[in-house]
């Protein structure tokens, strides 16, 4: 297994090395598209601003690298983000993987939705995850669901919690940091 | 159903926790990384870690203790203390960091909030505030709350928000080791003004201030640090009795 998380200069990837390192799994931080394209697992993390982060990637042309890719690919949080088509955060495209859009929350809550929520999940990323299970999620703009939902919150209104086509994954919370059932989701990632 | 967090504070002096009482006369409280590890497994929904000793040489045990703690759990941690610029927060997230805690430097110079939001995003930066009332009026304290400010509690909420804070931490100085509730007026007329989490602290002695200030007070999280670091209060235990009090917890 040679699991590589993409390396674009947006935000804390550390703690994603870690939580794999826990697994048992090294993974390497990479923003060489040959290196990616020769991974087992690729991980696209991403904490910040979707425009900017956009930006980043159209630089090194890894725009167009990450959604040619064939092995199982997780984006988390701004990652995922990413991968659908577009953002309201800066109006930026995204990457088209997954067929929805990223909306700011407009909600009389507070945002950031900050802290540990309820998730209903199903297929390959939640086999032996509790429905109701808390996950942690930290976020101001999210997907709406769509066809590619494999799991939903809810935040005054239901959103993609987490995203599936073909080799293509992402989660709008933090396996990383959402304690054991994030632990696991990860393991079933890597299980891929 | 989002939840009410619970978050244990380790307040951090040369690579030790320790709890001041009124900010005062320290006690040693153990091991970070173990007692991180301890708040994990019980249940935390979250940690602060409070580096008290900031000053620059400190600033590089506390990066290698953030690797050590972010190496060993698995929840989100905030670390503050003597944070002052956009290189101090870009060490502390890549050390494994999830949030930093400004206080007394967002006072001084408020725009450095502005920039921290804009560079890291908002989500990743709490504005601290330490307030005490004198003449009905909560006052913005300094350096530990020893230093009183011009600034008004509400209004230097009002501005932090504006200028990006993702999250507010508020501790009344009145309360802080007191262990006699949280400052739950004040929460509240917080949590109405802003649109953003507020965590309440200072205060925790019971299991009931806990349930007051989700209750009463509003607040999103409830710090505190020696009721859980001398096992007055179990994590299990309350979190228990909150759900049996209908408030939601993880």
């Amino acid at each position: 297994m040679k699991v590589v998380i993409i390396d674009y200069g947006a935000g804390n990837i550390q703690s994603i090395r870690f939580a794999l390192e826990r697994l048992g799994a090294i993974a390497v931080l990479s923003h060489d598209a040959e290196e990616i394209q020769q991974a087992t697992h690729v991980i696209f993390p991403g904490v910040g601003e979707a425009s900017s982060a956009m930006e980043k990637l159209c630089a090194t042309d890894l725009d167009k690298v990450i959604p040619t890719l064939t092995q199982p690919v997780l984006g988390i949080c701004l990652g995922m983000q990413l991968m659908c088509r577009s953002s309201e955060e800066g109006n930026t495209k995204g990457l088209g993987v997954f067929d929805t859009e990223v909306l700011r929350f407009t909600t009389d809550l507070n945002v950031p939705h900050m802290g540990w929520n309820t998730v209903d999940g199903s297929g390959n990323l939640f086999l032996n995850i509790p429905q109701n299970s808390h996950f942690y999620l930290v976020h101001s703009y999210y997907a709406n669901v769509c066809n590619d939902t494999v799991a939903s919150c809810t935040y005054d209104i239901p959103f993609s919690a987490a995203l599936a086509r073909d080799n293509f994954f992402g989660t709008q919370f933090h396996p990383e940091k959402s304690g054991g059932v994030g632990a696991t989701l990860l393991q079933n990632f890597l299980n891929l | 159903m989002l939840t009410k967090r619970i978050i244990p504070c380790l307040d951090i002096k040369d690579g030790r926790t320790v709890k001041g009482v009124n900010f005062v006369s320290l006690r040693d409280a153990g091991d970070p990384v173990e007692l991180a590890q301890r708040y994990a497994e019980e249940g935390a929904d979250e940690l602060v870690f409070l580096d008290i000793s900031a000053s620059e040489e400190k600033r590089k045990t506390l990066a290698q203790l953030l690797r050590r703690v972010a190496h060993a759990i698995d929840i989100p941690f905030t670390v503050g203390g003597g944070i002052s610029s956009v290189e101090d927060v870009a060490i502390l997230l890549d050390n494994g960091a999830d949030k930093v805690s400004i206080n007394s430097s967002a006072v001084r110079r408020p725009a450095l909030i502005s920039e921290l939001a804009q560079k890291f995003g908002t989500q990743c930066i709490v504005v601290a505030i330490d307030a005490k009332q004198i003449e009905n009026e909560w006052v913005v304290h300094l350096v530990g709350g020893k230093v009183p400010t011009e600034r008004k509690l509400f209004e230097w909420a009002d501005e932090a928000v504006s200028r990006g804070a993702g999250e507010l931490l508020f501790t009344s100085m009145d309360h802080d080791g007191t262990k006699q509730g949280f400052a739950n007026d004040a929460l509240r007329q917080l949590a109405e003004r802003v649109s953003v989490p507020i965590v309440a602290s200072g205060g925790a002695g019971t299991v009931q201030h806990f349930i007051d200030t989700f209750a009463l007070g509003n607040a999103d999280a409830a710090l505190a640090a020696s009721v859980f670091h001398f096992k007055e209060i179990s994590i299990p235990e309350l979190k228990t009795i909150l759900r049996n009090n209908k408030i939601p917890v993880r």
